[in-house]
């Protein structure tokens, strides 16, 4: 039998050495004529493991990490091909408490298949979703979606079905489905990691929100930032279509759908869906006035579903186990599971997909293994950079959407970024205005103009000068910019801002020397 | 003066169609045809809500947020330039909240703009400074020292009129009336965020990009930013008289 060996084939793995390390497993595996077969898998999420290297034995998969190209040759003599005794094997993969603890339902195949394999996703349960979706009646389709309580992962939590339903209700010649992988907030790699390691759930999903609302072309915006994505998607792309899953007749149902991978060019706020939709069609990346929704007049005008990669991944389970399953997992109208992506001063950065309901607590503790640098932790940004700041007062809030709500927080695309007391909190917030400073796409005044007064604010408010009129400036500018803003750029910096402010006021006053 | 040049601007275009709607904007009934907006429903009934990237001869746009009003049982502050009307829908276009919003944003745009109100070439012709007014700005609290436009280079390449971007308040008016009005698409906003500028083609002079001369964009400017060079020597006009000539 020959050897199967698992090196990560996804950008977090690549950039600590993993095709240094494949390479250098090839080439000893051919010194000791062993026939290996070499998987470039996704990532499993650990990512202070990686690259995480795998192998196949009778008992199951026994992980190793993290492997450097120079530790080959004394794995090798370990016998790691059978599992043997060495210092970085970790035993059975499927045993390790930071993956066994969590529930992969739309991650489900992400590490354990080659992302590239259509015979492997199809052993995986792959397109079965799409399988019974072709069974159904488009308003069925929608209906699945809508009784799962999905909701859109991107950040704004809207009901996924609605939106469906309303593509599917507004008559139009041409629609379309546009995958919004412009994942952009600081510390998230959720849609990254599912691009890489599972790309055809993306494919099988947006081919089934094709068939629920009558759209025949679907674009997947994906940021600059991630080739591997562009390069992995495109190739999935044309293999599925190779096989029949997309295409002008999929699976020899008369229904058409093709989809194509567009590159976006480094603006953050083209992760808001009206400025993607303006940049995909070729345009200056602004902001559009709502309404008109997307889904009345999207994409060139017409009925568009814009949806998050980890919404779209999420509907073949949804479609395959049904609503029942998903709608199980979770906690009051935030049903299923969300991929937390820890990250900052953490331990055990990665990926855990959880049910709604855990707390920041479990996660920073029992899987992140507390803070990095040993130091305790004191605030924690959930939702990207235009998310609040958590004091350890709040830690053990359920992670939950109306439960955050009610904190004045947000749970956003699921990202955690993880502060120990080193930090200042003035200085975050002043980096809060800064980052809308430098992405706000200009259309509107209170985000234009207003995130840059913000920075020279906060700069008088660290020199100490004037603060107590400055504090009260800065609290009149949030206002304006959360209550007037176009969008959520400007309108939830504030979040961070105020949350910084009310949680930590002693950071904003200057301490006097002594 | 000048009662005829500065005929009133309802905000947005006029909509046409059969069906009506009716609704309440500041406790007063209002009927308009369908898809109107609510700034032109609350114009048309004698309601002026204030605004500066609005103007009845564009589709609207929505940026200045100048135009925001309460609808009850809606969460936020709708922009009305943006806003159709629906039936029954009630509209307070006029509340503290909505002076303390536009207040804000006014003192946003003046903390970046000249204070020469007297000796511009706009002066008693200026939307900014009407809003200015309007909306009872009476200090800028950010001060003057901050990041901002004040030196940028004036473009004087067109015999007919001067861009001066110190005064430009990027409203998109003239961005949108080259292409609304003229077709031309000659201009468009370049950079992004605070820097964010009128640009003809990509940063050329008036001059030497796709521009025709043609004024429909100053004609959209609500401040000095594109004025008439007979205005900038001459002053304002006293008198206005309606001719032929589109140029």
């Amino acid at each position: 039998m020959s050897i199967k060996i698992f090196v990560p084939g996804d950008s977090a793995a690549l950039a600590l050495g993993a095709d240094a390390l494949a390479k250098n497993i090839l080439a000893e595996a051919a010194r000791r004529n062993m026939a290996v077969e070499l998987v470039r898998n996704g990532s499993r999420g650990m990512l202070w493991l990686e690259p995480l290297v795998e192998v196949q034995t009778a008992r199951g998969r026994v992980a190793f990490g993290p492997v450097s190209a120079e530790d080959v040759g004394a794995l090798f003599d370990a016998n790691f091909q059978n599992g043997g005794k060495h210092a970085l094997n970790l035993g059975l993969t499927e045993e390790l408490a930071y993956l066994k603890k969590q529930e992969r339902l739309t991650f489900a195949r992400v590490g354990i298949t080659d992302p590239l394999s259509l015979e492997d996703y199809l052993a995986h349960d792959g397109f079965q979703g799409l399988r019974k979706a072709l069974t159904m009646q488009p308003a069925a389709i929608v209906q699945q979606v809508t009784d799962s309580g999905l909701r859109g992962r991107g950040g704004a939590a809207f009901p996924t079905g609605i939106k469906w339903k309303t593509v599917l209700n507004t008559a139009a010649a041409q629609k379309y489905i546009v995958c919004n992988a412009d994942e952009g907030d600081s510390g998230t790699f959720a849609d990254r990691m599912l691009m890489e390691g599972d790309p055809f759930v993306l494919i099988e999903g947006m081919t089934i929100a094709a068939l629920a609302v009558g759209a025949t072309q679907g674009y997947i915006y994906v940021r600059s930032e991630y080739p591997h994505s562009i390069t992995i998607l495109n190739e999935a792309i044309a293999a599925a279509r190779k096989a029949g899953y997309l295409g002008p007749n999929i699976l020899n149902s008369g229904n058409s759908f093709e989809l194509e991978v567009r590159k976006g060019a480094g603006a953050y706020v083209c992760g808001e869906e009206t400025s993607l939709l303006e940049s995909l069609e070729g345009k200056r990346g602004i902001v559009r006035a709502k309404p008109p929704l997307p889904a009345i007049a999207g994409l060139f005008g017409k009925p568009t579903v814009i949806n998050n990669v980890i919404s779209l991944a999420s509907v073949p389970i949804i479609l395959d186990r049904g609503a029942a399953f998903y709608k199980d997992y979770g906690m009051g109208r935030s049903h299923g599971t969300l991929p937390f992506q820890l990250a900052g001063n953490i331990k055990q950065g990665g990926l855990i997909e959880k049910a709604f309901g855990v707390t920041l607590r479990e996660l920073m503790y029992d899987f992140g293994g507390g803070s990095a640098s040993g130091r305790p932790i004191k605030a924690v940004q959930v939702g990207g950079p235009l998310g609040a700041y958590l004091p350890e007062s709040q830690w053990d809030t359920p992670l939950d959407y109306e439960a955050y709500t009610a904190l004045w927080a947000v749970l956003g695309h699921g990202g955690i970024v993880v502060h120990d007391d080193s930090a200042d909190l003035a200085k975050l917030a002043r980096y809060a205005m800064k980052f809308c400073a430098i992405e706000s796409c200009g259309k509107c005044t209170p985000c234009r103009i207003g995130a840059t007064r913000g920075v020279e604010v906060m700069d008088k408010i660290i020199a100490g000068q004037d603060t107590e009129a400055q504090v009260e400036l800065l609290r009149d500018l949030c206002d304006t910019m959360l209550n007037g803003s176009m969008c959520a750029m400007g309108g939830m910096t504030p979040y961070p801002v105020l949350s910084a402010l009310n949680h930590f006021p002693r950071d904003f006053v200057k301490k006097i020397p002594v | 003066m000048l009662e005829q040049l500065n005929e009133k601007d309802f905000g947005t275009p006029r909509r046409i169609a059969e069906q009506e709607v009716t609704l309440e904007i500041d406790g007063m009934q209002v009927t308009v045809a369908a898809g109107t907006s609510i700034m032109r429903a609350a114009a048309e009934s004698g309601v002026n809500v204030p605004k500066l990237c609005a103007t009845d001869s564009l589709e609207p746009f929505g940026s200045c947020r100048l135009c925001l009003v309460e609808i009850e049982g809606r969460k936020g502050y709708p922009a009305s330039c943006t806003t159709q009307v629906e039936r029954g829908m009630k509209v307070r276009t006029q509340t503290p909240k909505l002076q303390a919003l536009r207040k804000g944003v006014m003192e946003l745009y003046i903390s970046d703009h000249p204070l020469d109100c007297l000796t511009c070439a706009a002066n008693g012709n200026c939307e900014l400074q009407d809003m200015a007014g309007v909306t009872g700005l009476r200090e800028v609290r950010y001060g003057y020292e901050g990041e901002n436009h004040i030196h940028s280079q004036k473009d004087e390449s067109n015999p007919y009129f001067t861009y001066d971007p110190s005064k430009c308040i990027v409203c998109n008016r003239c961005v949108r009336a080259c292409e609304e009005t003229q077709g031309t698409y000659a201009l468009t906003i370049s950079g992004r965020g605070f820097e964010s500028r009128v640009s003809p083609g990509q940063d050329q002079p008036f001059m030497d990009s796709e521009c025709v001369s043609c004024g429909a964009c100053v004609q959209a400017c609500p401040t000095a930013t594109l004025q008439e060079k007979t205005v900038i020597e001459l002053g304002q006009a006293e008198h206005s008289v309606v001719t032929t000539c589109a140029y």
